[in-house]
């Protein structure tokens, strides 16, 4: 039975074994609050999509057990499928049919009223900015049309949570930030709960209130991104001399305000440690060794360094193992 | 049929239906190549009406009937095919996550086949009788062909349609078209079974269903009312789609996974 009061999602030690294949999802405990956007990142092969497949009750977990919309995925996965919509990894549209037709199939499908189904399908239409294109066939549409359609029919029937698997992956900037533009205002409007994948650390940062980072099956770090920023700890300083000759001089004035870490090869970069340890007092240190330098920067922790510091690696180099086909699953 | 299950199964034929006819490359094959074929058999087979025991000096009227199931093996590719790209794209998650019935998607998807059946057979008829083809049973044969057609139809789109669920693919339904074809040669098609000299040939066509769909439809056209043809084309056409409904629905309900 659906407790309002309870977490929009939780799930505890969910699991999913694949036929031959490893633990998609190994053991993942999470907690979303309702209202709330939930940023799952990670990169490609860590689990994401099979962890939202689990949690729309499209696939069984192995293991575990999850409640959304306070109802069971697994013994009330139709009462879970009424209060969620979904746009999933790919934006599975039907190319022969308008933008129109597939408003009014999905709103059909959700059993909404004949005069509702119009009403709807033109408000979600005109909501996404595809009125003008709403009686093309979306074989003609592009990316960015594509995914705002997808986002409009996992609306029609007003659900209270939001499962979007990387609803970017593949747009342009302007269509990425039109996209984020209209979960923000979901969220803002009609106080959706967004549950969000994505192997974007900017489109994470940008709309999640809290984040979990996935790799290899297991949330590795979890908190808002200002708390797994701090995580990390102070900003970082990255200089490069004028003249290559003196790049020993330079890392070695650098090392006096902090710890080096990895950085450009033609520079140095330390993680700023103490009181002292400001880009006024680097500048002052570097102007007394009379060193030039043509690049100073300041980093502030980024999520890529969380995910640099949880994982071992970076995020744009991680991943590359192919999610197993859902179809084929069995349970281990 | 409750009313939401009536909704369901509407809407989706209707997007079955408006998905076929926006694809000319679908459906033009499907009526253009049967009508080719019969134009060629029915020009250079002809002298096969002078073999002892052929039923009728017409061979148009005899070959029609081959249009109808080679029209049906059409259809067959066509809900095999939108079954498994919408696998294929994700659209099938789509569904998944809506209300909709098991039931419903599959009446629905075969709905589409069927509405592409009735165009064909009604095609088929109105080409062949305007050609010169007989129609011995009178106008009353007109629904009787049509509705032997349309449940072979049902039999063939139900395979294509487990093949797609089966396997997810659209190269596996492909891979139907050469043994549909296979039985197709196999069977009464071009030669009555009693005609047929060679014995292996005569015995896999008297064992091949396809032979008793055919013939059944050619009763029609060629004796009037045949009580035993009609019953054994209706039994083997019945027969295909009971088998093949049954198991494009377990195959449905292993590919619709959602607890």
């Amino acid at each position: 039975m659906s407790d309002r009061s309870a977490a929009a999602i939780q799930a505890e030690g969910l699991v999913r074994v694949f036929k031959k294949g490893p633990r998609a999802v190994d053991g993942i405990d999470l907690r979303v609050e309702p209202g709330e956007v939930y940023g799952f990142l990670g990169p490609n092969g860590a689990g994401k999509s099979t962890t939202v497949h689990m949690l729309t009750t499209l696939l069984p977990p192995t293991e575990g057990s999850a409640r959304v919309a306070g109802f069971d995925i697994v013994s009330e996965g139709e009462q879970v499928r009424g209060a969620i919509g979904a746009a999933l990894q790919e934006a599975a549209l039907d190319p022969f049919l308008t933008g129109r037709e597939h408003m009014r199939f999905q709103s059909a499908l959700h059993a909404l009223p004949r005069d509702e189904r119009r009403r709807r399908g033109d408000e979600l239409l005109e909501r996404v900015g595809l009125m003008e294109a709403a009686d093309r066939k979306v074989g003609g549409y592009s990316g960015g049309m594509k995914r705002r359609l997808d986002l409009a029919l996992a609306l029609v029937h007003e659900p209270r949570i939001l499962f979007l698997d990387e609803p970017t992956t593949g747009l342009d900037p302007q269509s990425r930030t039109a996209l984020w533009e209209e979960v923000q205002r979901l969220v803002t409007d009609r106080g959706v709960t967004v549950f969000l994948t994505t192997q974007y650390l900017e489109e994470a940062d940008v709309l999640a209130s809290r984040i979990g980072i996935i790799d290899n099956g297991q949330i590795v770090a979890e908190g808002t991104p200002k708390s797994l920023k701090a995580q990390i700890g102070r900003p970082s300083v990255e200089a490069i001399p004028s003249d290559a000759d003196d790049l020993g001089r330079v890392s070695d004035v650098l090392e006096r305000f902090g710890e080096p870490v990895p950085g450009t090869p033609q520079g140095a970069t330390v993680r700023l440690s103490g009181e002292d340890a400001t880009l006024a007092a680097v500048v002052r240190a570097l102007d007394a060794e009379d060193l030039q330098v043509e690049h100073l920067e300041l980093h502030q922790p980024s999520l890529s360094d969380v995910f640099l510091a949880k994982t071992g690696r970076s995020l744009e180099g991680a991943g590359g193992e192919v999610e197993e086909e859902p179809a084929e699953a069995v349970p281990a | 049929m409750s009313s939401v299950l009536a909704l369901q199964v509407g809407t989706v034929a209707r997007r079955s239906v408006l998905r076929t006819m926006r694809q000319p490359a679908m459906v033009v094959p499907a009526l253009f190549f049967p009508l080719l074929l019969l134009s060629i058999n029915s020009g250079a087979l002809k002298s096969a009406t002078r073999l002892p025991g052929f039923p009728t000096d017409n061979y148009l009227t005899f070959a029609l009937g081959l249009a109808f199931l080679q029209g049906t093996m059409f259809a067959a590719m066509s809900a095999g095919t939108n079954v498994a790209q919408d696998i294929e794209t994700g659209f099938f998650n789509r569904l998944s996550l809506t209300p909709l019935r098991r039931a419903a998607l599959l009446v629905g998807q075969l709905s589409g086949v069927l509405v592409l059946g009735l165009i064909q057979a009604s095609t088929f008829l109105l080409v062949g009788i305007v050609a010169g083809a007989g129609l011995q049973a009178g106008v009353l044969g007109v629904p009787v062909i049509v509705a032997l057609s349309l449940l072979t139809t049902l039999g063939f789109g139900s395979l294509g349609a487990f093949v797609a669920l089966r396997t997810g693919s659209g190269e596996a339904v492909q891979g139907l078209f050469p043994l549909m074809f296979a039985a197709l040669f196999l069977s009464s098609m071009s030669l009555p079974r009693n005609v047929i000299e060679i014995d292996w040939f005569r015995t896999i066509a008297t064992w091949n269903p396809v032979s008793y769909m055919i013939e059944g439809i050619r009763s029609v056209l060629i004796v009037g009312w045949d009580g035993e043809a009609l019953a054994l084309g209706f039994l083997a056409s019945g027969g295909l789609a009971l088998i093949s409904l049954v198991l494009a629905s377990s195959a449905l309900r292993t590919r619709m996974t959602r607890t």
